[in-house]
């Protein structure tokens, strides 16, 4: 045995190894999702009969619609101020260091912190909780996760095209729509994706900031009762069907990116 | 070349969302440290009259105890993952170059799920009649099954789990940027494996290694949701006890002074490693500047 042919045994069983530890968990929680007889213990037979619990199950689909309404209203604001923080910062020839820990803050800030901080906040002013203080709060990270992503893509922006463009007549809001936005389109689209799934995915300050009752209730907050619960086979096709949608979303917003990386 | 815009339409772009970060990020946690110099109230509402007892408290041998236990869960976890986080990435960088990004994206994928489910799904292999002991079984044991879910090796088997894509990710930056002939050198010059990887390899990727632990400590520390659901809140930790001021105690003076401390510990941990990195950067250049060249 060369040691060459040791070494890339030992890799490969490395390799083997990791990958193993990371999808069994998936693979067991999305395998008895289809199991018929809904018990962890035996395998009884294929069946699709926990995903059909789940669509007559009022309290799940309504805190999936909840989740909808937050994900998707949070991302539009985050883009939106995202995107334009974005391009405001690169304009600029120099920022402070303050600027750059003020826009890197919120994703390194613990979500409890973050959490109980809105929650004295929101108490303090009086304010009624419920989803529009969950989307108030998934606007403050999602909207530093889109402009980091776009900040990397116009890193490599050359600003000398939008002088050309103003020079030869271009209005600012032209300029934007016809140069800047085309150049930046795809990682705009990267980062609402990914604040999409971050959004529907959050779970701790969407806890903390949703006031009492259950009228906004978001599928995480639902998945985090349901766990503490116990093991039942209707979570594990929820489970299953979350970590589809996610996962198909960020692979997309990764393609997204990595045609930027490629041009 | 960058245009020089005037500085009024870059601020303009970039008032609205520093507004929105200053209205409910900065002014909420301004008021978080606020909220610790008060009293709690006699009946759980807060008192307005400046105290330092909720940090005196914090320094009470009890909640000392707490968030040592805590720094120690982290700190195991952020080993074990740093360890089998960094054994993946050199086997990655090891691979033919067109499978990489292939396995690097395999690798973090599991990342991008719901961090809930991801947990849930340790209850789930590691409940008494759930695949380990099902697996034990089929090897001929008929014992008690063992319980394994509501220990503290769950948390940390569950924190180790959820972080080790990052370690990952952290490691394969410096690993796939090291240049092949300064091993070679090294072996030439008659160094044993074990010395190259020691003095060449080790040093030269210590920079992503220190990111990697860094990342899952900070995470771990604060982390509330692991605990509560693989600790079976036998276990707990900072964020656990952050969460039941607020939740349960309704002792919110006192939550305030322990997040603030989680933070205080999360800016000494990321400020010893800027300056471990600061210092490591000028020794490095000397070591491995012309590792590009």
């Amino acid at each position: 045995m060369s040691p060459s042919f040791a070494r890339t045994f030992g890799m490969r069983t490395i390799l083997v190894l990791v990958f193993a530890f990371l999808y069994i968990p998936i693979a067991v929680l999305v395998a008895l999702s289809f199991n018929e007889g809904g018990l962890p213990t035996a395998w009884s037979g294929f069946s699709l009969k926990w995903y059909a619990t789940l669509a007559s199950n009022s309290a799940i689909l309504s805190a999936a619609l909840n989740t909808l309404i937050v994900a998707l209203v949070s991302t539009a604001i985050a883009t939106l101020l995202g995107t334009l923080l974005a391009i405001g910062i690169e304009m600029r020839r120099q920022y402070g260091k303050g600027l750059e820990a003020l826009i890197f803050a919120p994703m390194i800030i613990p979500d409890i912190v973050l959490a109980i901080a809105l929650l004295s906040f929101f108490s303090m002013l009086n304010l009624t909780m419920g989803l529009h203080t969950i989307i108030l709060a998934h606007v403050v990270f999602n909207l530093a996760f889109v402009c980091s992503v776009v900040r990397a893509r116009l890193k490599s922006f050359d600003w000398s095209i939008v002088e050309a463009s103003a020079d030869l007549g271009a209005s600012a809001l032209t300029t934007f729509r016809r140069v800047t936005l085309p150049v930046i389109a795809p990682a705009v689209i990267a980062g609402a994706l990914l604040a999409f799934t971050l959004s529907v995915d959050e779970f701790i300050i969407a806890f903390f900031t949703a006031g009492a009752g259950r009228a906004s209730t978001t599928l995480p907050m639902q998945i985090y009762a349901m766990i503490r619960f116990g093991i039942t086979p209707e979570i594990n096709a929820l489970a299953t069907i979350v970590m589809a949608v996610s996962i198909t979303a960020l692979t997309l917003s990764q393609r997204l990116n990595r045609g930027i990386i490629g041009q | 070349m960058r245009s020089v815009a005037p500085p009024s339409r870059s601020s303009l772009l970039m008032a609205p969302a520093l507004a929105w970060l200053a209205a409910l990020m900065v002014v909420p946690c301004a008021l978080v440290l606020a909220l610790a110099f008060f009293r709690r109230g006699i009946y759980g509402g807060i008192e307005y009259t400046f105290t330092l007892e909720n940090f005196g408290l914090v320094f009470d041998p009890l909640y000392v105890g707490i968030f040592l236990n805590s720094a120690r869960i982290a700190g195991t976890a952020t080993l074990i993952a740093v360890v089998i986080g960094y054994a993946a990435a050199y086997a990655i960088s090891a691979a033919p170059r067109r499978w990489q990004p292939m396995f690097l994206f395999f690798a973090v994928l599991p990342f991008w799920s719901n961090y809930l489910i991801r947990t849930y799904a340790w209850i789930v292999l590691l409940n008494r009649e759930g695949l380990i002991t099902q697996l034990l079984r089929w090897f001929g044991y008929t014992g008690e099954p063992p319980s394994m879910l509501y220990t503290e090796g769950a948390v940390i088997a569950g924190l180790v789990y959820n972080y080790l894509p990052f370690v990952i990710l952290a490691c394969y930056a410096p690993l796939s940027r090291l240049n092949p002939e300064l091993a070679e050198a090294s072996r030439d010059l008659g160094a044993s494996a074990a010395t190259t990887f020691r003095r060449i390899i080790l040093p030269l990727t210590a920079p992503g290694i220190a990111a990697g632990a860094v990342f899952v400590f900070v995470l771990s520390i604060g982390n509330f949701v692991t605990p509560a659901l693989l600790g079976g809140g036998r276990f707990q930790m900072i964020g656990n006890l952050v969460y039941d001021q607020f939740l349960t105690a309704n002792d919110w003076p006192f939550g305030a002074a322990l997040a603030m401390a989680l933070i205080a510990i999360m800016l000494l941990v990321l400020m010893a490693q800027a300056l471990a990195a600061n210092r490591a950067s000028g020794r490095t250049t000397q070591a491995g500047g012309d590792t590009d060249g």
